[in-house]
């Protein structure tokens, strides 16, 4: 069976040009620990440094101003708690969004705990944050606002640069998770105006189990992980170096190549959309115009998402769900609560996000195969009533 | 992939799905804000389960276990359809992910709903359950996913059992 991987925002496949090198840099045995004083950890180096200049480069910053971590997580939990615990004495105050990832909710969640206070601002029906809200969320103790540059769910893209404006008058430290959106799209930290960005190697081909934080000159912060002087002393532990090479290639990579897979993916986008468009009682989640390429959320009334998921990949298709059942938790995606949908439909939730390898007859066969799961289980479905 | 072949198998081609006409009893349990609503209408001659039919919105596991109950009570009398346990079809179909215990006893307790329901016909009284808690919207009950108890939605940790919900 052939299989139509469409789950492109959980995990992607290592770029063919990633592989080549990541072999090459296995089979060349520079294994040494870029901390030892001689010359096989100088290869680690050297090797560690390669990577970091281009993925500086991928997000206009200074190779000084990347840290390595072990992905997204860490790279979120860096940035907020290490922000946090260096600026406990001047305030304990967050501004946040409504629609984070988990990395960043739950983190919030802990920090709230230690008796710091969160603000989360509301998104609209797009999923859009109002800078304005986030202005007005500030108060004299605010230490930190971290706001998602692109959405894991339904993909909006944030007003971050309006964000930053903001934040830079202030004098406040801003932070923004930038792990889907960096290396799909441009992403330039001078232009966004934040102090702290969180990337993930997996989001642009790299392997997975590798990141970067991104933490501008001069911005307070405390390590989260003690021990050695590795990274400037901002992340302690030995460097996962086969993964940062890998990373510092993914992003070379995706810097050349980001236009032309921009195009592709947005082409394939607007493919899908046209086809479940005709499909009655099924609603996109989020505006297609305000969202990164490759990614369609949509809500399918009267049925329930993991059904569908499971249906689908008896085919072969691997999509991702948003439903209660499917995630442990009975409460539907507090994002899709968040732009509005009501709970029943949230429940109905699948994610098609689309990858550099993916074609146009992927698609026309998948969807064939959607409607037949729609019709079957709404078919058994108590809610639904043919029209 | 985490379910077994036989919970497959009735995904699949499930049993006795669809609605029926002029059913003697019915059955509505679940709610659709916390991803799942079974019902079960029953036709009964001489107090036996003569046609049974079931539709689900819900996860594999709901649909399946559904299937399962309407083959386990076709054929039996009211008395012994009553006795239809979440464990007696976890015999049949062998253990399922611990998050969806919930989902799994829909199926029985429709069953045993649409066989009330039955009873309170034949006695001319109106049933006393709602047939539907409620649709759509963001009110009405949910329970929890591991220990199937009644939870309030805005904990998030479920009070009986403790697990994050």
């Amino acid at each position: 069976m052939n299989r139509i991987y469409f789950d492109h925002i959980s995990a992607n496949p290592i770029h063919p040009k990633v592989k080549e090198v990541l072999v090459d840099f296995i089979k060349s045995d520079c294994f040494g620990n870029p901390l030892s004083q001689h010359s096989v950890g100088d290869e680690a180096t050297e090797a560690l440094e390669r990577a970091r200049e281009k993925t500086a480069r991928l997000i206009g910053a200074k190779p000084d101003e990347i840290v390595f971590t072990s992905g997204g997580t860490e790279s979120n939990n860096l940035a907020i708690k290490g922000v946090a615990f260096a600026k406990a004495k001047r305030g304990k105050h967050i501004i946040s969004s409504s629609i984070e990832h988990q990395s960043v909710a739950r983190t919030l969640r802990v920090l709230m705990k230690m008796g710091y206070q969160v603000t989360a601002v509301p998104v609209d029906k797009d999923g859009l944050v109002n800078p304005k809200d986030v202005e007005k969320a500030i108060r004299d103790d605010t230490i930190l606002i971290t706001i998602m540059h692109a959405n894991n769910e339904i993909g909006t893209i944030e007003p971050i640069a309006d964000i930053g404006k903001i934040a830079r008058e202030r004098k406040i430290p801003f932070h923004t998770d930038a792990v889907v959106s960096c290396g799909n799209i441009p992403v330039n930290v001078e232009e966004l105006g934040v102090d702290l960005l969180s990337m993930a190697a997996n989001q642009f081909y790299g392997p997975s189990g590798v990141g970067a934080l991104y933490i501008k000159d001069g911005t307070e912060i405390v390590p989260i992980l003690d021990g050695g002087t590795q990274e400037n002393g901002k992340r302690a532990g030995t460097q996962n170096l086969i993964g940062i090479v890998g990373m510092g290639e993914a992003a070379e990579l995706a810097l050349i190549e980001m236009d032309e897979r921009m195009k592709y993916l947005n082409r394939l986008k607007k493919a899908l959309i046209e086809r479940i468009s005709t499909i009655e009682d099924v609603y996109i989640n989020g505006n297609p115009e305000l969202t990164i390429p490759g990614l369609v959320s949509f809500s399918v009334a009267y049925v329930e998402g993991e059904s569908m998921t499971i249906m689908l990949d008896e085919k072969g298709i691997a999509v991702s769900v948003r439903s209660a059942c499917a995630s442990g938790s009975l409460r539907a995606s507090h994002v899709l609560i968040a732009i509005g949908r009501d709970y029943a439909t949230a429940q109905g939730t699948l994610i098609f996000s689309f990858g550099i390898e993916n074609t146009i007859e992927q698609i026309d066969e998948a969807f064939e195969t959607l409607k037949k799961t729609i019709d079957f289980l709404r078919s058994m479905s108590p809610l639904y009533k043919k029209k | 992939m985490h379910y077994s072949e036989k919970v497959m198998e009735h995904f699949r081609n499930p049993k006795n799905m669809g609605k029926m006409r002029n059913p003697d009893g019915i059955g509505v349990v679940g709610n659709p804000i916390c991803g799942d609503m079974t019902t079960m209408t029953i036709k009964v001659k001489n107090n036996r389960i003569e046609k049974i039919k079931f539709t689900t919105m819900g996860c594999g596991a709901a649909i399946a276990v559904s299937s399962i109950v309407t083959e386990m009570a076709k054929g039996k009398t009211l008395d012994d359809a009553m006795k239809i346990s979440y464990e007696s079809v976890i015999e049949v179909i062998g253990e399922l992910p611990t998050n969806e215990l919930h989902c799994s006893k829909l199926g029985t307790d429709a069953l045993q709903k649409a066989i009330m329901d039955y009873y309170a016909k034949k006695e001319g009284k109106k049933p006393k359950d709602k047939h539907v808690e409620y649709i759509g919207g963001r009110r009405g009950r949910c329970y929890c996913p591991y220990c199937s108890s009644e939870t309030s939605r805005a904990s998030p940790y479920c009070s009986k059992c403790g697990k994050p919900i």
